[in-house]
C-alpha cells in the first residue's frame, strides 16, 4: 500500500507489470508493519516445525471437510482480518481528527495513502470480517440444529472457505506488493477504470473479491440444499430453529444475488484487460449501469450479513428467557418478506443519480416497507422476554445492546429512505453513522453474541463470562462515542472520504469520534484476553453436559464439541424447540439400543490445492504475468480432474469406534440409563 | 460526584442541541433546504411515536422479567398472542403509510429537475473536473472555476456533467445534491433566499484530489451579482480549448479562476466528447 504515485510500466514477458519498486522499502509506515508480519510469520512457521505439528495441521484442519471446524477457522481468519480492518479505522480517525487544513499535506497520511486505507477498511470489513464470521457461525450450528451430520457437499464447504482464504490474502498481500484500490470499497467506474486507476490495485480488489465470492456462492448452494434436504426425519420447514430460518434466507439471497456481483466484476474485469468499454466514459459505456448492477447485490448482501444475527438473537432470547419465542410464525415471515423486499430496493442508495421522482418514491416506500418486518421482529424478541426469567449472560448483553443500538439506526436508515431527505444527507458522515449503527450494532453484536453462545458447542468449554460483558460494554460506549458525532457531522455538511477539511468546527467532534474507536479498541483487546484466557483455563471451564445454557434447540443435545459425526443416531424431530422438549418429556439423553455405522466424507486435499492454484492465478492476473496465469488456470483443471477421478472419499465410521465415544458423553450426562442399557446387554449376552 | 457527571453531560447535550441550530443542515438558506429540514424533523417526529415506547420496552422489560424478580409473573410456554401481534404489524404500517405519504409528496414537491417558480430562472452549468468545478454562465458568458455568484431570491437552475469521474455537486446550505457524470447532464434547481458565503463540495468520492474539490458560493443582492460578473468579465483568461485542455490536467487545491468569454456550445461539447458526437472533439 505505497503512498508513492503510481507506477505504470509495459508489463513485462517473465515478470508482468512487476518492479522491484512495487515493495514499499521505504514507506516509514509500511516498513514496521512488514517487518512484525514477517517476523510473525518466521515465528509460527518455527513454532509449529519445532512442534512437530505440520502433519497435524494438514491432516485434521487444513484438509478438514468438517464443518465444525471449518466454520472454526472462518472465525480465526476473520479474527486477524478484523484487526487489519480495524488498525484502518483507528488510522482515518486519527487523519481526520488532525487534518484541519484546506490544503493537501495536512494530517499524516497523504490523499494517495488514506484513500487506500478507507477502501481497504470497507472491503475487509464487509467480505473479510463480517462474511466470515456469518459463514462460519452457520457451518459450526446450521448442521448441528437440523440434525445432519455434515454439509450437503464436504468437499465443496473445504473449497469454499479456502477460496475465500485466497481473497483475504491477495488483499493482504496488496499492503507490501504494489497498491490497493483508492476507489472506494464498490470501486465506482470510471474511477476504477484503467484510465483513472491504471495501476494494480483495483485488480487486487477484483481479483480477490472474484475468487472470494464464488467461495461465496458456493457456500450458498451448499447450505440452501443442506436445510432443505438434510434435516432430520420429522422436522419440518416451520419447526427449523430461527436460527437456520435466517440463514436459509440469507443462502437464497447469496444464490440470487452473488451471481450479479461475479459478473458485475468480470464486466470490469473485461474493461480493464481488453479495453472493452462496459462502464467506461466514452464508446458507449454506462457508469449507471455499474451502480445498479453492484447495488443489486450490494443491498441483498446488507441482509445477508444481517439476517442470520436476527437468528442468532431470537435463539439467545428465548433460551435466556427460559421462555419459548413469542411469535415464531410471525418471526419467520417477516424474515421471508425481508428477503424477497432485499431485491427491490436497491436503488435507495443513489437516489441522487437523477432518477425520476416517481422512481425514487418508489424505491423510498420499498425501502421503508421493510422496516415493517424489521420492527416486528424487534417486538417478538421483546415479548419473548415478557413474563420471562431473563439471564443477563454476556450474549444477553449483546443481545440487549443490539436492540438498543438498531433501533436507532433503523430510524436514522428510514430517514435515508426518503429520497428528499437523502438529497442532503447522501454521502455524508451521517450515512457513514447509520450504516455503521446497523451493520456494528446489527450485524456484528449479532455474530459476538452467537459466538459467545456457541463458542463452548464448538470448543468444548466456556467463554469468560466477565471479560465477555466488559468487551460488550467497552464496545457499545465506544460506539456511541465514535458515531453519534458523525450523525452531527453530517447535519452539518461532512461528506465522506475527505483526506482533509477547511471546516475547524469539524474538528472537536472529529477529536471525539476518534477517542470513541480507542474505546471499542479497548473492547477488541478484552475480546482477545479472553479468548487467552478462556484457552488458559479450559480445564476449569470444560463443558462437560453438551449444553451449558440449559438451552432449547437440538444442537445442544450432543456433546461439546461435538463427535466428529455429529449425531450417532438420527434424531427424530418432535417440536420446535426440540431438545427443550426431550428434557421436559426425560427423553434428552435416551440411550440407543444400537449403533449403526456412520457413512462418512473422507478429507480432501482437493480444496486447499485448487485454491493455492487460484491464489497464484489471482496474483498472476493482477500483474499481468501471463505464463503464471496460465500455470494458475492449469493447476486449478488439474487438480480438479484428479480429484473427480478420485474413488476413495468416503468411509464408514465402525460401531466400535462410536461406542466409547457416546458412551463417555452418556456416562456424564445419562450415568443411569446408560448403566441399565450395559447391564441388559450382557444379560442378553448371558 | 454522580451529579456532577449529570451536570456536564446536561451541558454537553445542550451544548450539542444549541450548537444544532447552526448545522448546516438545519440552518439553511434557501427554501429547497428548508423544506428537507422540515422533512427529516417530520420524519423523526412520526417514527418516534414507536421508536419510544419500544426504546423503554427495552429497558423495562429485562429489568421487570428479570431472573431474580420471582414475584414477575412467569409462563414459559407462551408464546402467542394476536392482540399483540396485530399491534406490532399494525402501527409501524401506519406509521409507514404516513411517512410513505410524505415520501411521494416531497419526491415531487423536491424532484431536483423540477423548476422551483414559473418566474424565469437563471442557469448556471457546471462540469465536474480533476479535482475542481468548472462553472458556465451562458447568459452572461463567462466562466469561473470553484467560485459562483447568485442573486438572492433568484432561482438557479444548474445543468451539471462531468468531464471526468463520476462526482455529487452539493451546496449544503441550500439543500439538494446530484451526479455530475460524463456524458450526460443532470438538472438541480436551488435557491437562495439569504445573502451569505457558502461552501460548496463534491459529495462523491473522486481520487486523490477530492478532497480538495471544493467551491465558493456567494448569494448577494442583484447589484452584488452585477459587480461580482463586471470583475469576471474583466479577467484576462478566455475559456477556449487551449484553457480547457490546461484544465483537465489534473490538480489539487485548485485556485479560483474567472474566464471573460466562453464559447455559446462549450458545455454541450464537453458533453457530447463522450457520447460519440464526432464534431466536437
Amino acid at each position: 500500500m505505497s503512498s508513492r504515485p503510481t507506477i505504470v510500466t509495459e508489463p513485462d514477458l517473465i515478470f508482468g507489470k512487476f518492479t522491484s519498486d512495487a515493495i514499499p522499502f521505504t514507506d516509514p509506515i509500511i516498513l514496521p508493519v512488514m517487518l512484525i508480519v514477517a517476523l510473525g510469520g518466521i515465528g509460527l512457521v518455527t513454532m509449529i516445525t519445532k512442534m512437530g505439528k505440520w502433519g497435524y495441521l494438514w491432516r485434521e484442519w487444513l484438509t478438514s471437510v468438517d464443518h465444525k471446524r471449518i466454520g472454526i477457522m472462518y472465525v480465526i481468519v476473520a479474527a486477524v482480518m478484523l484487526v487489519r480492518g480495524f488498525s484502518d479505522a483507528l488510522m482515518m480517525r486519527a487523519q481526520q481528527a488532525m487534518a484541519t487544513a484546506s490544503e493537501n499535506g495536512a494530517g499524516y497520511l497523504p490523499a494517495e495513502h488514506y484513500d487506500q486505507i478507507f477502501t481497504a477498511h470497507g472491503t475487509i470489513m464487509i467480505f473479510f470480517v463480517a462474511m466470515p464470521l456469518v459463514i462460519g457461525l452457520m457451518n459450526v450450528v446450521v448442521p448441528l440444529q437440523i440434525g445432519a451430520r455434515d454439509v450437503a457437499f464436504p468437499f465443496l464447504n473445504s473449497l469454499s472457505f479456502w477460496l475465500f482464504v485466497v481473497g483475504a490474502l491477495l488483499v493482504n498481500v496488496s499492503l507490501f506488493v504494489g497498491e490497493f484500490a483508492a476507489t472506494g470499497w464498490l470501486a465506482y467506474p470510471p474511477l476504477s477504470g484503467i484510465e483513472y486507476s491504471p495501476w494494480v490495485g483495483v485488480d487486487y480488489w477484483l481479483w480477490a473479491l472474484q475468487i472470494s465470492g464464488i467461495g461465496t456462492l458456493l457456500t450458498g448452494v451448499n447450505f440452501f440444499v443442506t436445510i432443505l434436504r438434510m434435516r432430520a426425519p420429522g422436522m419440518k420447514l416451520m419447526q427449523m430453529p430461527v436460527f437456520t430460518w435466517t440463514s436459509l434466507c440469507a443462502n437464497v439471497l447469496i444464490i440470487i444475488s452473488f451471481p450479479i456481483l461475479t459478473v458485475t466484476l468480470l464486466l470490469l474485469t473485461l474493461d480493464r484487460y481488453f479495453g472493452t468499454h462496459f462502464f467506461t466514459n466514452d464508446l458507449g459505456g454506462n457508469q449507471m449501469l455499474y451502480v445498479n448492477l453492484i447495488w443489486a447485490w450490494g443491498h441483498p448482501e446488507v441482509y445477508i450479513l444481517v439476517l442470520p444475527a436476527f437468528g442468532v438473537f431470537s435463539e439467545i432470547t428465548a433460551t435466556f428467557s427460559r421462555k419459548r419465542l413469542f411469535g415464531y410464525t410471525s418471526l419467520v415471515w417477516a424474515t421471508v418478506v425481508i428477503m424477497f423486499l432485499a431485491f427491490v430496493v436497491w436503488l435507495h442508495h443513489f437516489f441522487t443519480m437523477g432518477s425520476g421522482a416517481s422512481v425514487n418514491a418508489f424505491f423510498g416506500i420499498a425501502t421503508m416497507i421493510i422496516s415493517v418486518p424489521t420492527g416486528v421482529k424487534i417486538f417478538n424478541w421483546l415479548f419473548t422476554m415478557y413474563k420471562g426469567r431473563v439471564e443477563f449472560t454476556a450474549s444477553m448483553w449483546w443481545t440487549l445492546s443490539f436492540l438498543f443500538t438498531f433501533t436507532i439506526g433503523g430510524m436514522t436508515g428510514v430517514m435515508l429512505a426518503i429520497p428528499a431527505a437523502d438529497f442532503v444527507l447522501h454521502n455524508s458522515l451521517f450515512l457513514i453513522a447509520h450504516f455503521h449503527n446497523v451493520i456494528i450494532g446489527g450485524a456484528v453484536f449479532g455474530y459476538f453474541a452467537g459466538f459467545t453462545y456457541w463458542f463452548p458447542k464448538a470448543t468444548g468449554f466456556m467463554l469468560d463470562e466477565k471479560l465477555g460483558k466488559l468487551s460488550c460494554a467497552l464496545w457499545t460506549i465506544g460506539f456511541f462515542v465514535a458515531f453519534m458525532p458523525l450523525y452531527i457531522l453530517g447535519f452539518n455538511g461532512m461528506t465522506r472520504r475527505l483526506n482533509y477539511y477547511d471546516n475547524p468546527e469539524w474538528t472537536y467532534l472529529l477529536w471525539v469520534a476518534a477517542f470513541g474507536a480507542l474505546i471499542v479498541l479497548a473492547g477488541i483487546i478484552v475480546q482477545f484476553y479472553q479468548g487467552y484466557v478462556s484457552i488458559r483455563d479450559r480445564e476449569i471451564n470444560r463443558d462437560v453436559t453438551g449444553d451449558p445454557w440449559n438451552a432449547r434447540t437440538l444442537e445442544w443435545s450432543t456433546s461439546s464439541p461435538p463427535p466428529f459425526y455429529n449425531f450417532a443416531t438420527m434424531p427424530k424431530i418432535h417440536d420446535r424447540d426440540e431438545h427443550h422438549y426431550k428434557k421436559e418429556h426425560g427423553m434428552a439423553y435416551d440411550v440407543p439400543k444400537q449403533y449403526a455405522p456412520i457413512h462418512m466424507p473422507k478429507n480432501t486435499w482437493a480444496g486447499i490445492v485448487i485454491s493455492g492454484f487460484s491464489l497464484i492465478m489471482g496474483f498472476a492476473f493482477v500483474w499481468h504475468i501471463w505464463w503464471m496465469v496460465i500455470l494458475g488456470v492449469a493447476g486449478i483443471f488439474g487438480s480438479l480432474v484428479v480429484y473427480s477421478f478420485e474413488r476413495n472419499k468416503d468411509y464408514y465410521v465402525p460401531v466400535d469406534q462410536i461406542e466409547p465415544i457416546e458412551h463417555a458423553h452418556l456416562a456424564t450426562v445419562n450415568p443411569d440409563g446408560l448403566r441399565e442399557m450395559q447391564a441388559q446387554k450382557q444379560n442378553f449376552q448371558a | 460526584m454522580i451529579k456532577k457527571y449529570l451536570k456536564s453531560a446536561c451541558l454537553l447535550v445542550a451544548t450539542l442541541l444549541i450548537g444544532g441550530c447552526e448545522l448546516a443542515l438545519f440552518d439553511p438558506k434557501g427554501p429547497v433546504g428548508e423544506e428537507a429540514k422540515w422533512l427529516i424533523i417530520i420524519s423523526v417526529a412520526l417514527m418516534l411515536i414507536v421508536i419510544i415506547p419500544v426504546l423503554m420496552m427495552i429497558f423495562y422489560f429485562p429489568y421487570k422479567y428479570r431472573k431474580s424478580n420471582t414475584q414477575a409473573e412467569y409462563k414459559p410456554d407462551w408464546e402467542h398472542s394476536t392482540k399483540i401481534e396485530i399491534v406490532v404489524w399494525t402501527v409501524p404500517t401506519l406509521i409507514i403509510i404516513a411517512l410513505s405519504y410524505v415520501t411521494y409528496e416531497t419526491s415531487h414537491s423536491l424532484d431536483p429537475r423540477k423548476p422551483l417558480s414559473d418566474e424565469k430562472h437563471m442557469t448556471i452549468q457546471v462540469v465536474a473536473m480533476d479535482w475542481k468545478w468548472l462553472f458556465i454562465y451562458p447568459e452572461q458568458g463567462i466562466a469561473t472555476i470553484n467560485e459562483i455568484s447568485i442573486p438572492v431570491n433568484t432561482p438557479v437552475e444548474f445543468l451539471i456533467t462531468s468531464d471526468t469521474v463520476m462526482n455529487s455537486f452539493f451546496i449544503p446550505r441550500l439543500g439538494s445534491q446530484i451526479y455530475a457524470m460524463a456524458g450526460m447532464e443532470n438538472r438541480l434547481h436551488l435557491m437562495a433566499d439569504q445573502p451569505g458565503t457558502f461552501r460548496g463540495v463534491s459529495a462523491n468520492y473522486s481520487g486523490f484530489g477530492f478532497s480538495g474539490m471544493k467551491f465558493k458560493v456567494h448569494a448577494t443582492d442583484q447589484q452584488g451579482f452585477d459587480d461580482w460578473v463586471a470583475k469576471v468579465k474583466s479577467s484576462p483568461q478566455l475559456l477556449n480549448k487551449e484553457t480547457l485542455s490546461q484544465l483537465r490536467v489534473q490538480s489539487k487545491d485548485h485556485k479560483i479562476e474567472y474566464f471573460s468569454t466562453v464559447g455559446p456550445h462549450q458545455f454541450k461539447q464537453i458533453i457530447q466528447r463522450y457520447t460519440g458526437a464526432h464534431d466536437v472533439k
